[in-house]
């Protein structure tokens, strides 16, 4: 489990071995001296970016970031609002593309594939790196067809059977399923914030993805139904590899990388942390 | 409490009396502007029902009709062909005669006649075809009366006028009287003018040819317009990039809509009828006319409505993977569906009551037939209620009215429609 922190000038502090993690890449041009502490990167890594910059127009929103995302791991980024987690996110699947301003520099690769290439498909990228974002967004549709939808269009099922295996295998694994056996055909938009959220996710697991991005999932969660989304994210980590973007100290410090939060190796994260920022 | 928020405290109370009141005085005036329209809306209305209704009841009188074959120049028995040439119009005007005998003089008659409607001849010519062994046979007969006639019935011409003033005589309004008093008069719910096209008599008058038209040229536009509005919107809204050649369409479009219909009307007499030389008159080259007119609102409402959906769900259909065309039409199209419908309704409701642009390519010809496809020459309801207004018979006047009850009915149920249907989409 790891953390990252990485400053203005695009400093990762954190690997896979570094337990000293906890990203916070920010905006004060005034600090540029700070260092990466710690190992970024990783054998093997499932994604990794190199010197990454990433330009709304002309206002450049990361620096030169480069990180590793080994496999099976969960990666918290935390950082000040507006300091470009969720941006480096969305550039992991390209999310960013349907935002005709910005403007991705640098190499990402997954699996030693560049996803910027020229020939790289979007459409597959995305069903192999799966999105959760900030605010839960169930399709305004009934629950089964909010699962059903991404193996359905991707032809995973191959017949009706299986494609219900699927959804309950997805609302299963997303601990929806008790919740909502019973009301499979009504609208997934009338769940609850929590249960919405649980939705989305047994939602981008239902094509198996590789990769889960999730932005900020809990922002708009109460403590209870963070609670379980949090116990969720700790099951997943089992089969997928999850990079997640939190305000949240408490989803940062999972395992070893509690050691981050109590005794800051870096005085910047130790500012951060302790509120002493900006 | 310290003295200070005390003192605050009276003021804000002192200004709240002035806040009060000047909501107040707005809400009065809200509700001044309500009533305002809604007595004007009522004048209107009161208006067109009241001039309207009489429109939908038809006078008839019994005649004793006698099927004289002599006068009919048939033989008993003889062929549907001969019945058909037969002098029905003759037998009219003698069981007039016979019945009023009084009436001397070429004038005279000529009145007695007129309190028939010459459509009269055709309900006996049918009516023998039907029943062959009249022939020979008295019998009473219920026949329509005349326009002028029938509104002397439904007492809408006043003896007080003087006789050179109204086209119903003293001798006509006698003979009127004396066939009322024998029962011989007869009010009925007025099926023709659902029934008939357009006629040169007014009793004789009926929408159906312009409802029609109407229909036709409504089809042509909903075909041509919904579609391509739909799509252009999607394309502008979600595909095409942000230039100054998308700039340049968008500032098009909305001018477009501000652009006189009879503009269009022009256009298409220039473009479709006399350079692709489509026919004249016909509901087919009205429908693209009138696609063209509701295009601009339909891109609009449509584009409007496309980007009121929330980029949430983009995304969450970007996100699992879908296609740019599958997220358009699987989940950014369903959930635009009412207000692209609302507004393709509206424009369509638009196009149902305009007559300028129509009148320009030649839609405004006395049509009597009932058009059986696009491309047979017909008018539409507005075009029917702008030629009758313009006819002086009084009976065109009610007529008048009449259509543009049957025009609002239309009206009303499509924008009911519109509201169902956006209803019925937002539950889902």
């Amino acid at each position: 489990m790891n953390s990252i922190a990485v400053t203005a000038d695009g400093i990762g502090e954190a690997g896979a071995s570094s337990p000293e993690a906890g990203l916070d890449i920010h905006d004060h041009s005034d600090v540029k001296d700070y260092e990466t502490v710690g190992e970024p990167f990783v054998e093997d890594p499932k994604m990794s970016a190199r010197n990454v910059n990433v330009y709304y127009a002309d206002k450049q929103a990361i620096m030169d970031v480069s990180l590793d995302i080994g496999k099976n791991e969960v990666i918290a980024m935390i950082g000040p609002s507006g300091c470009g987690k969720s941006t480096f996110l969305r550039t992991l699947n390209r999310m960013n593309d349907i935002i005709p301003i910005c403007r991705v520099e640098g190499n990402i690769n997954l699996e030693d594939q560049d996803i910027y290439r020229g020939d790289q498909d979007t459409v597959l990228l995305r069903a192999r790196v799966g999105m959760v974002f900030q605010k839960p967004n169930p399709f305004p549709k009934s629950i089964y067809e909010n699962v059903a939808y991404g193996p359905r269009i991707h032809g995973l099922a191959h017949s009706k059977a299986e494609l219900d295996e699927i959804v309950e295998k997805s609302l299963r694994r997303a601990s929806l399923f008790d919740e909502v056996k019973d009301a499979l055909d009504k609208p997934g938009t009338g769940l609850s914030g929590g249960q919405q959220q649980r939705l989305c996710i047994a939602r981008a697991i239902a094509v198996s993805p590789e990769v889960i991005l999730m932005d900020e999932p809990c922002s708009a969660l109460d403590p209870i139904a963070t609670a379980r989304i949090e116990e969720l994210i700790d099951e997943l980590k089992e089969r997928y590899t999850i990079a997640i973007v939190t305000h949240s100290m408490q989803q940062a410090e999972v395992g070893d990388t509690k050691e981050v939060f109590t005794m800051p190796k870096h005085e910047l994260t130790e500012n951060y942390i302790t509120g002493r920022f900006g | 409490m310290s003295k200070e928020s005390f003192t605050n405290t009276a003021a804000i109370q002192a200004s709240l009396k002035k806040r009060y009141a000047r909501e107040k005085r707005f809400q009065w005036y809200g509700r001044l502007a309500v009533l305002t329209g809604f007595v004007f809306l009522f004048i209107l209305l009161a208006d067109i029902v009241g001039k309207g209704a009489p429109a939908f009841t038809q006078q008839y009188i019994k005649v004793t009709v006698e099927f004289d074959p002599d006068r009919l120049g048939v033989e008993p028995g003889a062929s549907d062909e001969e019945l058909r040439k037969a002098d029905y119009l003759g037998v009219v005007k003698s069981s007039l005669r016979a019945m009023f005998p009084e009436a001397s003089g070429r004038q005279e008659k000529r009145q007695l006649y007129r309190l028939i409607s010459i459509g009269a001849e055709y309900d006996l010519r049918d009516y023998v075809l039907d029943n062959p062994e009249l022939i020979g046979q008295t019998l009473d007969i219920w026949l329509l009366a005349h326009a002028e006639a029938g509104a002397y019935l439904k007492g809408q011409i006043s003896r007080k006028i003087p006789e050179g003033d109204r086209r119903v005589k003293d001798i006509q309004m006698q003979w009127l009287d004396t066939l009322r008093e024998q029962g011989r008069t007869e009010s009925r719910f007025n099926t023709l003018f659902f029934t008939e096209g357009d006629s040169r008599e007014p009793e004789l008058a009926g929408i159906k040819a312009a409802l029609y038209g109407s229909f036709f040229t409504l089809l042509v536009t909903f075909l041509l317009a919904f579609p391509i509005g739909v799509f252009a919107a999607v394309y502008l809204e979600e595909f095409a990039p942000r230039n100054r050649l998308t700039d340049l369409i968008e500032i098009n479009i909305n001018n477009l809509a501000a652009v006189p219909s009879i503009v269009f009307g022009l256009l298409g007499l220039a473009v479709f009828i006399n350079f692709f030389e489509l026919p004249r008159s016909a509901p087919l080259v009205g429908g693209i006319v009138l696609s063209l007119m509701t295009l601009p609102t339909i891109i609009i409402t449509s584009r409007a409505s496309i980007q009121s959906v929330s980029p949430s769900i983009r995304e969450a259909a970007l996100g699992v993977g879908a296609s740019p065309l599958q997220t358009v039409f699987h989940h950014v199209l369903p959930v635009a569906m009412p207000g692209i419908l609302t507004g393709s309704i509206i424009g369509m409701a638009q196009a149902l009551g305009e007559s300028a642009p129509l009148l320009m390519i030649g839609m405004v010809a006395f049509i009597m037939d009932v058009p059986g496809g696009v491309t047979d020459p017909s008018t539409v309801l507005p075009v029917q209620i702008f030629l009758w207004a313009d006819s002086p018979e009084r009976g065109f006047t009610e007529k008048t009215s009449a259509a543009i009850m049957v025009l609002m009915g239309f009206l009303i149920v499509m924008n009911a429609l519109a509201i169902y249907l956006r209803r019925r989409f937002e539950l889902k």
